[in-house]
C-alpha cells in the first residue's frame, strides 16, 4: 500500500503530523513505518496535549523512589519495603465491550506493576457509568464488574476498594479506571531503561495475534455512530496466562539476569521496544520472524501494532538465555529471543530478511507533538442561596431515606461481593470502608488505599474541583489511621480540541498540583484519557485519584463502624452549611447551580493531621470522613456498619437544620470516642484551633434527632442496601 | 506433623494455605504438579485458585496432573486428603468423592462470610472440635454442590456430608444457600472419610484481623487429631 497523507490521516494522524513526520525522516514512510508513528503519536502513548500541563504536578518528596516517567510510581514504606503503584484508564474499550474492556483494563495495570519485580498486592477501581435509567447501563454495569473480577479473582490478588457513580454524562462514554498496588524490596525494583550493547532483547508471554490493533488510537478518538465496528479493536484477556507470567517473571527477577523489562501494553511491541531504546538511548534490532505468533500471515504492521494481552519485553544480560528460557519452559510460556540493543539509536526491524522499517527513536519519543491547546478558564458560579422555606418544608426522615437509597450513595456491596477481596490473607479492611487496607505480609504495617473522585464539582468548578479530589483521598486515608504518602492520578475528560474541556482539564491539574503540593501529597504517576465523548458532548470531568498511605501498626487502624453504647459523637471541622453541588441540592431540590463548596488548604492539612494525633494516641474508637450527603449521611453508614444507634445532642444551630445535616462543606470528619477522653480530646482538638462540635452519643439500634426525628437503624439499612440489589434484579 | 501443598498452574491460595498450616505447626512443603511423587506426608491439600484457568471445567485439567496419580493413591491408602474450593472441583473430578460442581445459582462470583454446620464429628477432620456450627469464609464461581439422587441417597446413608451452608444458628434452610447447593451442601468426604472436599476457605480465617478466627479453631483441632 502507498503511504500519503489521506492514509496517514486514516491512521488518526493530522496533516501537519504527517508532514513533520516526512520531514524528520527525510522521506515517505512505509506502511509498517507509519503505523509506528501513529501508534506513538497518538494522544495516549504521547500525551501530546497533557504533557505541557502534567509538568507542573509536584511528583518529588521525601518518601518517592520513582515518579511518572516509568511503568508506575514507587514510594518507600520503609525497613527497605517499596509500594508500587498506578491508575489507567480502560474507558473506551469498556463501553465497547464492557467484559474484556473492563478485564484487560486490570491486567493492564498489574503488568505494569510486576513489571517493575513487584508482587501485586490490592487492586482498586474507580468506575462511572450513565443514568441507572439509560438503556444500556445495566449491561455495561454487570459486564464491568464480572470483567473486573474475572481477571482480578483468577490473579489471586484482592480487590479491596472503588468507586461507583451515575450520571447521564457517561451515558454514551463509561469510564473504567483500574489501581494495582505490588510490593516489593527497594533493592530490587526493575526499570524499562536498556543499557549495553549486543544485549538480547527477549520476548515471553502469549503468542501475538491480530486483536486490538490500533486499540492506543482507538482510545484516542470519540465514539460515533460506526462504534460497534471498533469490536475488533478491543483486546482479549486470558488471567490465566497473566498468573502464570506473573510468576515467572518474578522468579527470573529474584536472580540477576534482568537488564531492563517492559509489558506489552498500549501500541504493544512498538511502544514496549522504543521505550526501552529511548531511555537507554540506543537502537534495537528486531527480527519479526522470531515473533511467536497466534495466527499465520501477519505481515509486520500487524505484529508491531498488535495489542494482544500478556506479553512482556525483556532486555537480559548475555548468557543468560537458557537460564530464562528454562523458567519460562516451566511456566508453559512462549520464549524467544527477537533482536538485539545497537547503537544506531534507530528501531531496526527485519522480516523475512528483508529490512521493513528503519526509524530513528528520537523521532518517535522526543520529537512527538506537543500542543499547547487553547483552553478556556472557568468562572467560579455564583452563589445559589437556597430559599428558607423551601428547606423548611422537608422532613429529615424522607430526605434521608432518599439520599441513603441514591445510586451514588447506597452500599455498592452488589459490586465487591463479586471479587474476591480477601485473598492473600491479608486483607484487614475490607470494601465500604472509608480505604481498604492489607498488611504487609508477614510484618506489623499496613498500606491503606483509596480511590476518589468528584466530577460534579469538578464540572461545576474545576479548579475547586481538583483540589478536592486530592483532600478526599487524604481525608479517606486518615479516616483509617494511615498517613498519606502519594497518589496516582487518572484524567478522564472530553476532547483537548475543545476549549471548554480543554479548560476543565488544564484547572483540575492546577487544582490537583496545588492540593497534593500543600498537603505534601505528591504525584508519582498516572494517565489521561481524553476524548470521553459521544460526538460533541464530553463527559464531566473526572479526574480519579488514588491515594496511599502507611499504617506503622495495623494495631491502630480505624474502621467506621460505631463500637459501644454512650460513646460520644464528635464532628471535626466546621460546618458553613454549604448545600450548592451537594447530594442534597441536586437530588432533593432538583438545584444544580452554584459553585462546589471551598477548599481551605490549611484547614484541610490542619484538622487531618490533628485527627491522626488523636488515632496515634488511641483516642478514637471509629472515624468516618464527611463527604457526599453531609453529616447525617455519615453517621447512617457509621449506625449502619456497627449496627448502632445515635440521640443528637439538642444542637443551637447557626444555620437551618438542614444545611448543618447535610451540607458538604469540605475538611471534615466524624469520630468516635470514650466519654472518659473528652477532656484529653478537647485539649487536643482545641491546642490545633481545630473546630469541633459533640454531636451526639452512641445508643441502641435507634437515630434520634431531635423529639420529631426517631427512625430505627433497621429502616435505613433498607433503604442503605436495596437500592442496588432492586436495581440489578429487575 | 508434615504436609504437602500442590502448586497447580493457576493456583492462588497456595501461599495463604502453606502460612496457615505452618502457623498452626504443620512442617509443610510445596509440591509442583509436574513432580511424580509426593514427599512423605500426613495430609496433602489441594489449595484453591484457578488451575489451568477454569479452562474447560473448573478442575478437570489439574485433575489429569502427573502428581495427581500419586496424590490419589495416597488417598486410596487412607491418607487424608483436603481440597478447598478449586481443590475440591479437582477432587471432585477425579472422582475421589462423589457429585459435581456447577455455576452459582445467580451466575455470580460470590466473596463474603458465611455460617457453616458440622454433621458429622466421626473423622479424622472434626472429631475433636467443640462447637458445631463455624464462620468461614467463601470466594467462588463454581460452589454449586449436584448430584443425582440416588448418590444423594447414598452420601447420606454413609454420613458423607461433611458442613452445610447455615445461619448463625446453625439451620440449614434454603434461605442461608448462597450458591444453589444441593441440600446446601458446602463440603462433602469420600466413604472413608479420609479425603474431604469443600468450598469455605478455613485459611483466610486464622487471625482476628482477617475475616475471623474460627479457621483458626478449624486447624488447631486438625493437627491435634492426625497426631
Amino acid at each position: 500500500m502507498e503511504v500519503n497523507e489521506q492514509v496517514a490521516i486514516d491512521h488518526g494522524l493530522k496533516k501537519e503530523e504527517y508532514k513533520k513526520i516526512c520531514d524528520l525522516l527525510k522521506r515517505t514512510p512505509n506502511l509498517t513505518e507509519l503505523g509506528i508513528f501513529s501508534a506513538m503519536w497518538n494522544e495516549h502513548c504521547s500525551y501530546k496535549s497533557s504533557r505541557l500541563h502534567l509538568k507542573k504536578l509536584p511528583t518529588t518528596g521525601k518518601k518517592v523512589i520513582q515518579g511518572p516517567g516509568e511503568n508506575a510510581g514507587v514510594i518507600d514504606i520503609e525497613d527497605g519495603d517499596a509500594i508500587v503503584f498506578k491508575i489507567e484508564s480502560h474507558n473506551h474499550p469498556s463501553f465497547i465491550e464492557p467484559y474484556q474492556g473492563a478485564a484487560t483494563g486490570v491486567g493492564g495495570i498489574m503488568r505494569d506493576v510486576f513489571t517493575m519485580g513487584a508482587r501485586p498486592i490490592a487492586n482498586l477501581n474507580s468506575i462511572h457509568f450513565g443514568s441507572p435509567q439509560h438503556k444500556k447501563t445495566k449491561n455495561l454495569l454487570r459486564g464491568v464488574v464480572h470483567g473486573i473480577g474475572g481477571y482480578g479473582n483468577c490473579m489471586g490478588v484482592p480487590t479491596i476498594a472503588g468507586q461507583t457513580s451515575f450520571d447521564s454524562s457517561y451515558n454514551g462514554n463509561i469510564l473504567v479506571n483500574a489501581m494495582t498496588l505490588g510490593l516489593v524490596k527497594k533493592n530490587k525494583i526493575f526499570y524499562s531503561k536498556a543499557a549495553g550493547l549486543d544485549k538480547p532483547v527477549i520476548y515471553v508471554g502469549s503468542k501475538t495475534g491480530r486483536d486490538g490493533i490500533h486499540g492506543a488510537s482507538m482510545a484516542s478518538a470519540s465514539f460515533d455512530e460506526k462504534i460497534e465496528e471498533k469490536k475488533p479493536t478491543v483486546q482479549v484477556g486470558d488471567p490465566f496466562t497473566e498468573k502464570l507470567l506473573l510468576e515467572a517473571c518474578l522468579e527470573l527477577m529474584a536472580g540477576d539476569s534482568i537488564i531492563a523489562i517492559q509489558d506489552m501494553g498500549a501500541a504493544g511491541l512498538t511502544s514496549s521496544s522504543i521505550e526501552m531504546a529511548s531511555k537507554g538511548n540506543l537502537g534495537i534490532e528486531i527480527n519479526l520472524n522470531k515473533v511467536p505468533c497466534r495466527e499465520n500471515k501477519m505481515t509486520p504492521y500487524e505484529i508491531m501494532l498488535s495489542e494482544s494481552q500478556e506479553r512482556m519485553l525483556i532486555i537480559l544480560e548475555n548468557g543468560k538465555e537458557n537460564h530464562a528460557k528454562k523458567i519460562f519452559d516451566k511456566w508453559n510460556l512462549d520464549f524467544a529471543v527477537i533482536g538485539k540493543t545497537t547503537n544506531s539509536k534507530n528501531i531496526e526491524l527485519y522480516f523475512d530478511d528483508k529490512q521493513v522499517a528503519n526509524i530513528p527513536v528520537n523521532t518517535l519519543v522526543e520529537n512527538s507533538p506537543m500542543y499547547d491547546r487553547k483552553w478556556k478558564k472557568a468562572k467560579l458560579p455564583k452563589k445559589n442561596s437556597i430559599k428558607k422555606e423551601i428547606l423548611n418544608k422537608l422532613k429529615i426522615k424522607d430526605v434521608l431515606t432518599k439520599i441513603l437509597s441514591n445510586p451514588n450513595i447506597c452500599s455498592k456491596e452488589w459490586i465487591w461481593q463479586q471479587y474476591d477481596h480477601t485473598v492473600m490473607g491479608d486483607t484487614i479492611q475490607k470494601p465500604g470502608g472509608d480505604s481498604g487496607v492489607v498488611r504487609v505480609h508477614g510484618t506489623n504495617k499496613a498500606v491503606a488505599a483509596t480511590v476518589d473522585s468528584s466530577a460534579v464539582y469538578c464540572w461545576a468548578h474545576p479548579l475547586t474541583g481538583g483540589k478536592q479530589v486530592v483532600c478526599e483521598s487524604w481525608r479517606n486515608l486518615i479516616s483509617v489511621g494511615a498517613t498519606p504518602i502519594a497518589i496516582t492520578n487518572c484524567l478522564n475528560f472530553g476532547s483537548p480540541e475543545n476549549e471548554d474541556n480543554m479548560g476543565e482539564f488544564v484547572e483540575c491539574v492546577q487544582g490537583i498540583g496545588e492540593a497534593s503540593e500543600y498537603l505534601k501529597f505528591p504525584v508519582v504517576s498516572g494517565n489521561v484519557s481524553f476524548y470521553n465523548q459521544t460526538k460533541d458532548v464530553g463527559i464531566k470531568p473526572t479526574p480519579s485519584i488514588g491515594g496511599i498511605g502507611l499504617i506503622k501498626d495495623y494495631g491502630q487502624m480505624i474502621t467506621m463502624d460505631f463500637k459501644k453504647n454512650s460513646n460520644l459523637v464528635i464532628v471535626i471541622g466546621k460546618t458553613e452549611g454549604h448545600l450548592n453541588q451537594s447530594i442534597f441540592a441536586r437530588s432533593i431540590l432538583d438545584e444544580k447551580n452554584g459553585p462546589p463548596p471551598e477548599i481551605n488548604l490549611f484547614n484541610e492539612k490542619n484538622n487531618g493531621e490533628t485527627l491522626l494525633q488523636l488515632i496515634k494516641e488511641n483516642y478514637v474508637k471509629s472515624a468516618h470522613d464527611i463527604s457526599l450527603g453531609g453529616i447525617l449521611t455519615a453517621v447512617c453508614k457509621m449506625c449502619i456498619k456497627g449496627n448502632k444507634g445515635i440521640e443528637f445532642n439538642k444542637i443551637i444551630y447557626s444555620m437551618s437544620e438542614l444545611e448543618y445535616l447535610f451540607s458538604e462543606d469540605q475538611g471534615r470528619y466524624i469520630i468516635e470516642i470514650n466519654p472518659s477522653d473528652l477532656k484529653e480530646v478537647t485539649k487536643i482538638l482545641e491546642k490545633n484551633s481545630v473546630h469541633f462540635d459533640e454531636l451526639g452519643k452512641i445508643i441502641d439500634k435507634h437515630m434520634i434527632i431531635n423529639q420529631k426525628t426517631k427512625v430505627t437503624i433497621d429502616e435505613l439499612k433498607s433503604y442503605y442496601t436495596n437500592w442496588f440489589n432492586n436495581y440489578m434484579s429487575t | 506433623m508434615k504436609s504437602s501443598v500442590i502448586t497447580f498452574p493457576g493456583s492462588n491460595c497456595d501461599r495463604d494455605m502453606d502460612v496457615a498450616l505452618k502457623k498452626f505447626g504443620f512442617k509443610n512443603k510445596m509440591v509442583w504438579h509436574d513432580e511424580n511423587e509426593l514427599p512423605k506426608c500426613d495430609l496433602v491439600v489441594l489449595p484453591g485458585g484457578f488451575s489451568y484457568g477454569d479452562y474447560l471445567r473448573c478442575g478437570s485439567m489439574a485433575s489429569k496432573s502427573k502428581i495427581m496419580k500419586s496424590v490419589i493413591d495416597f488417598a486410596n491408602s487412607g491418607g487424608l486428603v483436603m481440597g478447598i474450593c478449586n481443590g475440591f472441583q479437582i477432587l471432585v473430578e477425579t472422582g475421589l468423592v462423589p457429585g459435581v460442581l456447577l455455576r452459582n445459582k445467580y451466575l455470580e462470583f460470590i466473596c463474603k462470610n458465611v455460617f457453616v454446620k458440622i454433621d458429622n464429628k466421626d473423622n479424622p477432620y472434626f472429631k475433636n472440635l467443640d462447637k458445631e456450627v463455624f464462620e468461614f469464609h467463601i470466594a467462588h464461581n463454581e460452589g454449586n454442590y449436584f448430584c443425582t439422587s440416588d448418590q444423594l441417597k447414598e452420601i447420606e446413608d454413609n454420613q458423607q456430608v461433611a458442613i452445610y451452608y447455615s445461619n448463625e444458628d446453625g439451620k440449614t434452610e434454603e434461605q442461608f444457600n448462597p450458591n444453589g447447593s444441593t441440600k446446601n451442601i458446602a463440603g462433602i468426604f469420600n466413604k472413608k472419610k479420609n479425603v474431604l472436599g469443600m468450598m469455605p476457605h478455613p485459611e483466610r480465617m486464622i487471625d482476628k484481623s482477617l475475616s475471623g478466627e474460627d479457621g483458626s479453631v478449624f486447624f488447631k483441632n486438625l493437627i491435634s487429631s492426625i497426631k
